[in-house]
This record gives C-alpha cells, structure tokens and sequence, in this order.
C-alpha cells in the first residue's frame, strides 16, 4: 500500500513554533498517514516526543543528520 | 447500635476492593479528561509577551483547553497593533545586551550599561526593542503577533479584565474583536478551580 507522506520544514524555527506547525500540518494528514518535519531546533527532540505522547499520535522515527533534525509522525484516530 | 459483625465483613471487603479498583478508574478518568489550563498575563512589554503566548498556543497544540485572563498591563497583548510593544533594559539586569549583527567575537561582548546611563539616554529603550526584534528574528523565534493569531487559530480563549478596560480608559474597539469576552475575577476564578494548571505571568 502506498503511503502519502506529507512534509513539514520547520528547520530554522524556535519552540514552540515547530510544535504548532506540526499540529497544524497534522490536520491535513489522514488518520495513519504519515508527517516528516525536519528542524534544527534541539529541543524539539524532546518536544516531539512529549507532543505525540500526549495528543495520540505515534513518533514513528526521531533521527538527526548533522545539525538537522528529522521527525516521522504516524497520525492517531 | 453498632457494627454487627457481617457488616464489619463487608466494609472490609468493599474497601479491600475500591484499593484494588481505584487506582485504574480514576487513571481512566485522568485519560478521558480533556487537560485545561487558565494563565493570568499582567505584564505588556515585548518579553512578558512571550510566556502566555508561548504557553498556550503549545497547551492547545497539545489538545487542551486554554483560557487566558489578560489583566493591567496585559491588557496591551490584546490591542488590535501590538507592533509597538516595547522592551525594557531599565531596571532589568537579568537582560543580556548583545548586539544582533557583527562577527561573531562582536556579537558575544555583553555591553554592561549602568541603569544611570540607560535612564538619560533618549531612545535608549527603543534602541534596545529594535535590537531585540532583530535577535528575535535571527533565531527563528516567533514574532508575538504571529504567536498571538497561531493561539487563536488553535481556538485558545481570550478573556479581557472589565476593570482594567475601565481603569486605563480603553473601549472595547480598540482589542481585537477575537477577545469574546470581558469580566472580572468572579468569572476567572471559577475557571481556574476546574483548571489542571493554572498560572499567574
């Protein structure tokens, strides 16, 4: 099955401006599908993974590749 | 009177059970709530802007419900031009004067400059706000009005102080009509008792 995957850039943005994109973005995502955010803020490692804790959403994958940051968020229902 | 002894059996059996039971029932209550929050905002100058905007534009991203109680100088966050609000240096020695702009050994020299010297200076705040603005942007920070529209995009709710209206000789007109509502402390504290967390900034 082919999975769309939608992307966000939040590279370049401070707390909590990452988290408010993503959710905003997320609203455009079909339950299950898929959310790829890149950013360079490192205190969105953590906030991302208390953001999907707390709002039902899966963080599939939390990566880094240099000084960016890759996120991959799997939508709840 | 008293307890008869089958009485006595069951109260021990029911207590023994509601020890097992509640726990779990009341975490599943704690899961299905919806998380509140109510924040009071007193102060209106650039910096004080950020806590309750930051805060809640991030509560409601998380899902929760967020009221926020803007009061005295607060008040000056919800005015329909807030590009004037100011930052100051004075008084505030807890506030880093780096320069935005320059080489790198030039941006980190924090310029100590005496309150007696800031206090004379004419424009010295509006330099510093200037200054400000340009750090804010440079470190991708958000700018209050773009935080201020990302709140109430994400349905946060904004509450003006009657009495502060009154007392500084607003009008209504002059907040952005997203304000729905205007009351005084009667209103919030009521608020704020339901509240999971509840802030004063």
């Amino acid at each position: 099955m082919q999975v769309t995957v939608a992307v966000l850039d939040a590279k370049g943005l401070n707390c909590p401006l990452p988290i408010l994109k993503a959710r905003k973005a997320l609203q455009g995502v079909a339950p299950g599908g898929l959310l790829e955010i890149y950013a360079t803020d490192p205190g969105s490692v953590k906030d991302f993974e208390a953001f999907c804790r707390s709002t039902g959403n899966e963080l599939v994958a939390s990566t880094q590749d240099g000084n960016v940051f890759k996120f991959v968020i799997k939508r709840g229902n | 009177m008293g307890v008869t002894p089958d009485t006595a059996l069951l109260d021990d059996l029911i207590k023994r059970r509601l020890d097992e039971l509640l726990p779990q029932k009341l975490e599943e209550l704690r899961e299905k709530k919806t998380p509140s929050m109510t924040i009071i905002a007193t102060k209106g100058t650039l910096d004080w802007a950020y806590p309750p905007f930051i805060l809640s534009s991030t509560a409601a991203a998380l899902g929760w419900n967020v009221s926020v109680f803007f009061t005295f100088y607060g008040l000056n966050l919800l005015k329909k031009d807030i590009s004037d609000l100011k930052i100051s240096p004075l008084g505030n020695p807890g506030m880093p004067m780096k320069m935005p702009f320059g080489p790198d050994w030039f941006k980190g020299i924090n310029w100590n400059i005496p309150n007696a010297v800031q206090g004379v200076v004419p424009g010295f705040e509006s330099l510093a706000t200037v200054l400000m603005k340009q750090t804010i942007k440079n470190k991708g920070v958000a700018g209050i009005a773009e935080l201020r529209q990302l709140c109430i995009e994400a349905g946060v709710n904004l509450i003006g102080c009657q009495m502060t209206v009154d007392l500084f000789g607003f009008t209504h007109s002059d907040f952005i009509p997203e304000v729905k509502e205007y009351c005084g402390a009667a209103t919030f504290l009521p608020m704020a008792r339901d509240a999971d967390v509840s802030l004063f900034i």
